[in-house]
């Protein structure tokens, strides 16, 4: 059945290579995707026309209804391509309408497949109140007992407001290729100075950003392979695993990132992290593959070996 | 407590407060005529790092705990989140997200969220704390703002002076209050006295989030009320 | 920006109608491709919307080509172009129609 892959494992299909719509496509059961105001709609931006910039039919972000592993839920993906999946008006409403649905519809949950720089600077303003809406119709969602899940693994990773927004979901898959924070390398290097931040050093901006890092403070619940079965099957097991929003939960994770601060506060690099962490060897932590960084950290993010 | 700080706490709460400030960082509480408020949020513009997204977050679970549905109002004056190498090694985005999420906890238990904009009112800053209220209102000096208009040209590469004409009309693009009014994110600015403003806001019912159907009564945002609503089909889902 | 509009002759049997597909991506040098049955007989219709100005003349060749080569009578096109070369606008249109055609029904 798959041609030019002799053996008997299927082979791997980058997540970070496929377009957004691909990644949906890969990730939900096969055929079961159903789009929500989809590029017929020809629902774009009112605000790029003006300055003389194209448009897109689903301005940057596909949302939809689908199954997975049989269950329905809903999923937005957002398009790295295209504005560097950046968050305007539209783009915006579209996933607030999601997460309203989900509110309302109660499905098994909501897939965020996250890729975006945060706000769309063309539509600045506009872009910001959209991502504040967003945070509030995510946590609706949540309160109404509906997990979300994000997955971070697209080639424009997870920054600005968006950074913010994937913390407020239940939980977060992400590659080592994936990159989340708030202030992307860019950002800081051009406000602060290449001293604090040069986002050219690629070593630094993986190992400040990356999927390991997340995974290992626990800002990423699963480590996966740039691959979408991986992601596929982190979603399924992440939805299965939603953290609750009450007052007891809410006082756990303060607890837990307090302590971070404690253990962690003295650290401006991710390796003194990791050696603050007595992580074995934290100089090899970037050569390995996510299966074994998963296992050298495991003591470090207080799991059983 | 800077006198700017002083002067605004003063006008909102005559009847008396004791607010603290420390570090850009605001917390206490203060009589008003809709009885006694939990009192926090930021002066000074200061930039929200992970230790001060952290001390308010604690304040809001404090609140919650000790005192409950009592109302918060949110002072807000901040340049954004602050920038620098420790903050993203440390996972500052998972800082404001937990915020976030506590603001969240106190809303569902009943606790009236109103904030008051004196300042600046920037992105990572406004976003987990000020921008989650019930409503957001504004008094002299408000100024919310993602990036200023040569900025904006130097990272999209686009003509200033283009920039500058599109804003004469669009909200979208440039800084200020005015614009954030018209977005829908942001009310009319108060004309004093405060304090009886302030009673009036904290007497209104919460209600859900309704800043996209102001934007359009506004004419800020003409197209995201009607697209949220498409895709939540709560109207009912088209053929 | 342009917005530009052809009708296009296409040889051989009106394509069936099928649920509409888009194909690209409107990024730098590239460009999205919405195919929709179309309302025109014998013809395809296209609309182009370019951040490329005055490339009007190059816009029908290409799709006259396109046309040419695919049997794509009673389609409609949309196109978002962000300043896609030639190559890489035949390439989406010959992949738009494909992917069009090539559903199940």
């Amino acid at each position: 059945m798959t041609p030019g892959n002799p053996g008997h494992l299927p082979a791997r299909r980058s997540y970070r290579e496929a377009t957004a719509r691909r990644r949906l496509a890969g990730i939900l059961d096969p055929g079961s995707f159903t789009e929500l105001l989809g590029p017929s709609e020809r629902v774009t931006s009112p605000h790029l026309a003006g300055l003389g910039l194209a448009v897109a039919f689903d301005d940057g972000v596909v949302v939809g209804r689908g199954l997975l592993g049989g269950r329905v839920v809903l999923a937005a993906s957002q398009e790295g391509g295209f504005m560097g999946g950046a968050v305007g008006e539209v783009h915006g409403a579209k996933l607030v309408g999601l997460l309203r649905r989900a509110e309302r519809e109660r499905p098994a949950g909501v897939l965020l497949l996250l890729d975006s720089g945060g706000v769309r600077l063309q539509e600045a303003n506009a872009g910001l109140v959209a991502v504040s809406e967003i945070m509030r119709a995510l946590l609706g969602a949540r309160a109404a007992g509906v997990p979300v899940v994000g997955l971070i693994g697209g080639g424009w990773g997870c920054f600005g407001g968006m950074g913010i927004v994937a913390r407020c979901c239940d939980a977060l898959a992400m590659s080592e290729e994936g990159r989340l924070g708030i202030s992307g390398p860019d950002v800081i290097e051009a406000t602060k100075g290449v001293e604090e931040l040069d986002a050219a050093d690629r070593a630094l901006v993986w190992r400040t950003y990356g999927g390991k890092h997340r995974y290992l403070l626990g800002e990423a619940d699963l480590l996966v392979e740039d691959d979408l079965a991986a992601f596929r099957d982190a979603a399924a097991a992440l939805l299965a695993s939603p953290r609750s929003l009450d007052e007891g939960a809410l006082a756990r994770e303060h607890e837990r990132l307090a302590r971070r601060l404690a253990d962690f506060g003295g650290c401006t690099d991710a390796a003194d992290v990791w050696r603050a962490a007595a992580v074995p060897d934290p100089d090899r932590l970037p050569l390995l593959d996510a299966d074994a960084f998963r296992r050298a950290v495991a003591a470090a993010r207080g799991e059983e070996p | 407590m800077t006198p700017a700080l002083g002067a605004l706490v003063g006008a909102l709460f005559p009847a008396g407060h004791a607010v603290r400030e420390e570090g850009g960082i605001v917390v206490g509480a203060a009589h008003t005529a809709a009885g006694e408020v939990a009192v926090l949020g930021t002066a000074g513009g200061v930039e929200v790092g992970v230790e001060a997204a952290l001390a308010l977050a604690g304040e809001v679970l404090r609140t919650v705990r000790e005192h409950p549905g009592r109302p918060i109002v949110v002072l807000v004056d901040t340049r954004g989140q602050r920038m620098s190498r420790r903050d993203e090694v440390l996972g500052l985005n998972g800082y404001l997200g937990h915020l976030a999420a506590c603001v969240e906890l106190a809303r569902r238990r009943g606790h009236p969220i109103v904030a008051v904009v004196s300042g600046d009112a920037v992105s990572g800053g406004v976003l987990p704390l000020g921008f989650m209220a019930d409503a957001v209102h504004a008094v002299e000096g408000a100024h919310p703002w993602v990036m200023s208009l040569p900025a904006m040209a130097r990272v999209t590469k686009l003509p200033l002076e283009r920039l500058e004409e599109l804003s004469q009309s669009s909200p979208v693009l440039a800084p200020g209050l005015d614009r954030f009014v018209r977005l829908g994110a942001i009310e009319p600015r108060w004309e004093p006295p405060l304090s009886e403003q302030l009673a009036a806001a904290l007497s209104r019912p919460a209600g859900r989030d309704r800043r996209a159907e102001l934007g359009l009564e506004r004419g800020g945002r003409l197209l995201a009320a009607a697209v949220a609503r498409r895709v939540s089909g709560e109207d009912g889902d088209e053929p | 920006m342009e917005r530009l509009a052809f009708e296009l002759e296409s040889a051989g049997p009106p394509a069936p109608r099928a649920p509409p597909v888009v194909v690209g991506v409107v990024a730098s040098g590239n460009l999205e491709v919405l195919v929709e049955p179309g309302d025109l007989a014998g013809r395809c219709r296209v609309e182009v919307a370019t951040s490329a100005n005055g490339f009007a003349e190059i816009w029908d060749a290409v799709l006259r080509d396109f046309a040419a080569r695919n049997a794509v009578a009673g389609l409609a096109l949309s196109v978002n172009d962000a300043g896609a070369t030639p190559a890489v606008v035949s390439l989406r249109l010959d992949q738009a129609v494909e992917e069009y055609l090539g559903q199940r029904p």
